[in-house]
Parts: C-alpha cells; structure tokens; sequence
C-alpha cells in the first residue's frame, strides 16, 4: 500500500521501522499481525540491498562457536521456519520455498574436515541438541552423488535449510499489507527526532509520528543509530555470487559453496572481503568461487553462468547479531543482523512481540551494542 | 504453420544449410538462429524450465534469455545472439539442461 505522504504532512503510527529488507519486513510483519499500526521507510531503488542480493540459506552449522546463544538463536529460527513459510503461503499464496534437509560443508582437505569437526562438537558438547554428522568421502557420494571423489569430505547439520529470498521478501511485504500495514517506497529516514517519548521521522516524502521506532536499516543504521542515542558499530563485508542456467536437479542439500534453487538455478558463492561500500564483483573471486563450485562438483565445469553480482553483509566486529531499546530514548530499538533469511521466523515471531511491549526474551541478552563500548 | 516473418527482399546472397528441430533450411549467412527460426515459422522455440510455458525469441538482442535453445548438443544458447553455421543443428529446449 502506497501512500503519498506529500498531501499528508504529518501520519501517526504505533511503529514505524526504518528498512524494509529482510531484518525490517520481518520485524513490521510480525507488528502488523500483532495488530499493530506500522508503516515501514524503504530506501530507494539504489540503495545497497543485502536482502535482494544474499545466498538464500537458512543456515546453523558453525555459527555460535564463540558465543552459544547465537547458535541456539540461529537454530529456533531455522525451527520457526517452516511454520512462518506456511503462514506466509497461507496469508499470500506465495510460496517462499523453504526447505530443510539439512546442510552440508563441503572440506576439500582432510584439515578443514578436522578444523569444521571440532568447530561443530565444541558447540554440541554445550548443547547436546545442536547435532552434527561427519560425512567421510563415501558417506557424502551416498547423500550426494554429484560431489567429486577428490573431496575430504563434509559436515551435515540437521539444523540447516535454504529458501528463496525474493520470494520471502515479496511474501513478507504482501502479509504485511494484508494486516493493514503501510509500505512506503522510496522513502529514506532521513532524520529521527525523540520528542517527550514519542518520536518524530523525517522521510524524503514527509514526516512521520510514532511511539516506537525500529531501526532496521541495514548499513544505514550505522547513521541512524546516534540519532536515538545509540551506537551501531557495523562494516559492510561483500560477497559475490554466480547463478547458473536452470539444471535439472543435482543436488538436494544447500552448502556454503553451491547451492540449487527449486526452480533448477545453481548459485555459487561464499566469498567475503572488506572494500567498502563497493558492490562490484572481480575476475579474482568469480575465478576463486568457480573453481570451489567445480572441484566439489566436477559436472558443473560445463554449467553456463547467467548472472553475477556482489551485495553487502552487514557486520558487526564480533559478527553476532544486536538487538537492543535505547537506555536515552526508550521505544526505539535497533535490529542488526547479516542472516536476514535465517533469522527471519524468529524476527517476525519473537523480536517483533518483544518492541510491541512484551518482555526481552532471554536469549537475547548476550545481543546489546553496548558489548562494544567495554 | 503461417510464415509471421518474411525476410525483405535483397540482393543474392550466400546460403548455409541448418537443420531446424528435422527439417533442413537453407538460410543467408547473416542470419542469427533467431532469424532462422522466425522465418522458418518457429515462435516457440522452448518451454520453460519452471512452468513449461511456450517461449520463443522476443528481443532480439541478447537480453530477454527467451529464444533459448540446443545448438550441436549445447544446452541454453541464446539463439539470436549466434550466427548460422554450415550443418548446424537447432533443437528445442525443453525444461532445465542436463549436466554433461
């Protein structure tokens, strides 16, 4: 829903949310089925989006060696998952293509098959819960007979899946919508003001009035963060990916490396470094992450390559993610994350009852800004 | 099937012959497979991958993916950006392409 607020200087709102990525629309979609009244503050067409350019997994393995809680909040998502994609088909109609066999690290030598090993049962040994399977060569050609012999082998989790970030993203928008929600494109915060516990949001297109205010701007929160008395430490850190032709089924696991969407593309990824704002790609690291897609699966040597682009992680120093209300300004809250997709069912379903005013949800504590300033 | 494509009239100009889906054309040199299959009467030159939808080549420039098809067991080549070649063989693509 559209509205053109350069008839209408002023609109009052419960909460507005400043980002309408994956973090933001989860977030106001999970306000909005609340009942409450939430208008989101989308950027323009050119503003850097994590949402529309991640790799679309749903994804536990590894995460929260240092830290357990991230893994535990990383897996209760993966849990809601499938539950949120079938409200979101129900609400919609628009199927976000979640899936959930498990996922798969592919290790080319037998010392990250060693290195990922201890990684998964320093974590399960705090968690029992949080499982994990070595796969030798021949335990990984039975569950996937596409990889390469010249594997070490690769670490299955349970706890893994993958899903279609476009098409959540579009799913999420249209709830939203369906629950009264107001949309508003093209429309950068510009500027928040607290005033007497409310707060007032200066857009491209007007102001806004609202009782809470979500930041869940991705990069940008780094600006905005001060303006309500908070501290948003956060870098971008790039990936590129490829996307194939469609090909006929091959693999039936996301892994970190390769990944097959439903409707038949591959995409190839997982490369990571720190240039900036500048969402480019490069020959050096389309060639690296080629190279890693063709010796974990030597068939895809002759798979045509249809589309490449680079996007931005959002990240913070430590990687883990912030929640957290201003101690100067309560009512506004700051969302930071760089796995919008698999943190999405527990932003609609535990974040966004938590801003509406029910309690903080323990698991969250470890996740405050404020660790960075100690 | 009707002819919705005609080539204009020129002057004489060398032919190759390709063969279309079984069928052999004799077709100018500067043709694209794309303006081989349109004349040839071809609108639909595949059926896509996700819903098996008819589609054939619609911009002619290389940017839509729709004219895709199967030349000399190549899967996915877009037709309008590849010239005719003496005994060429042009076939559907039907669904997703096959991994060698």
């Amino acid at each position: 829903m559209h509205v053109d607020l350069a008839h209408n200087t002023c609109c009052r709102f419960d909460i507005v949310v400043a980002g309408g990525g994956l973090v933001g629309m989860a977030i106001a979609y999970g306000l909005a089925r609340a009942g409450q009244r939430v208008a989101v503050c989308d950027g323009a067409d050119s503003a850097h989006r994590a949402a529309r350019g991640n790799f679309g997994l749903v994804w536990v393995q590894g995460k929260g060696g240092r830290c357990l809680p991230y893994a535990q909040w990383s897996r209760e998502s993966s849990e809601r998952w499938s539950a949120f994609a079938a409200q979101l088909k129900r609400e919609t109609g628009i199927d976000a293509g979640f899936e959930r066999p498990g996922g798969i690290e592919l290790c080319e030598t037998a010392e990250q098959l060693e290195a990922g090993r201890q990684l998964l049962q320093s974590i399960h040994a705090q968690d029992a819960s949080l499982d994990y399977e070595v796969l030798d060569i021949d335990a990984l050609k039975a569950r996937v007979p596409s990889a390469s012999d010249e594997l070490a082998g690769a670490l299955y989790s349970p706890h893994d899946g993958h899903a279609s970030p476009l098409y959540t993203l579009r799913a999420m928008q249209q709830a939203f919508a369906s629950h009264g929600g107001t949309y508003l494109p093209h429309s950068e915060v510009r500027e928040i003001r607290p005033r007497a516990g409310r707060f007032e949001i200066d857009t491209t297109h007007g102001m806004l009035q609202a009782g809470r205010v979500v930041l869940a701007a991705g990069l940008d929160n780094k600006r905005l963060a001060p303006m309500v008395g908070m501290n948003a430490p956060i870098t971008p850190l790039r990936g590129q990916i490829m996307v194939t032709e469609r090909l006929a089924p091959f693999l039936d696991y996301p892994t970190l490396v390769v990944r097959q969407t439903r409707e038949g593309s591959v995409l190839l990824g997982d490369s990571a470094e720190q240039v900036g704002f500048d969402d480019g790609q490069t020959r050096a690291v389309m060639a690296d992450i080629a190279r890693r897609a063709r010796t974990a699966f030597p068939a895809l040597a002759h798979a045509r390559i249809v589309r490449a682009w680079g996007a931005l992680r959002i990240m913070t120093p430590d990687g883990l993610p912030v929640y957290e209300e201003s101690a100067a300004h309560p009512g506004a809250f700051l969302a930071i994350c760089h796995s919008g997709v698999t943190l999405a069912a527990a932003h609609a379903d535990v974040i966004a009852p938590w801003i509406a005013g029910g309690a903080r949800p323990a698991i969250l504590h470890p996740f405050v800004a404020t660790r960075f300033s100690n | 099937m009707p002819t919705h494509f005609e080539s204009l009239a020129t002057l004489s100009t060398p032919l190759v012959c390709i063969d279309i889906d079984g069928a052999h054309r004799q077709v100018p040199t500067h043709y694209t497979v794309a303006a081989a299959l349109l004349e040839s009467g071809t609108l639909a030159c595949r059926n896509t991958p996700v819903s098996g939808a008819p589609r054939g080549p619609f911009c002619m420039m290389g940017v839509c993916f729709d004219c895709l098809v199967e030349i000399d067991g190549v899967p996915n080549v877009q037709a309008c950006m590849t010239r005719v070649r003496e005994g060429m063989r042009v076939r559907p693509m039907s669904g997703k392409a096959r991994l060698a």
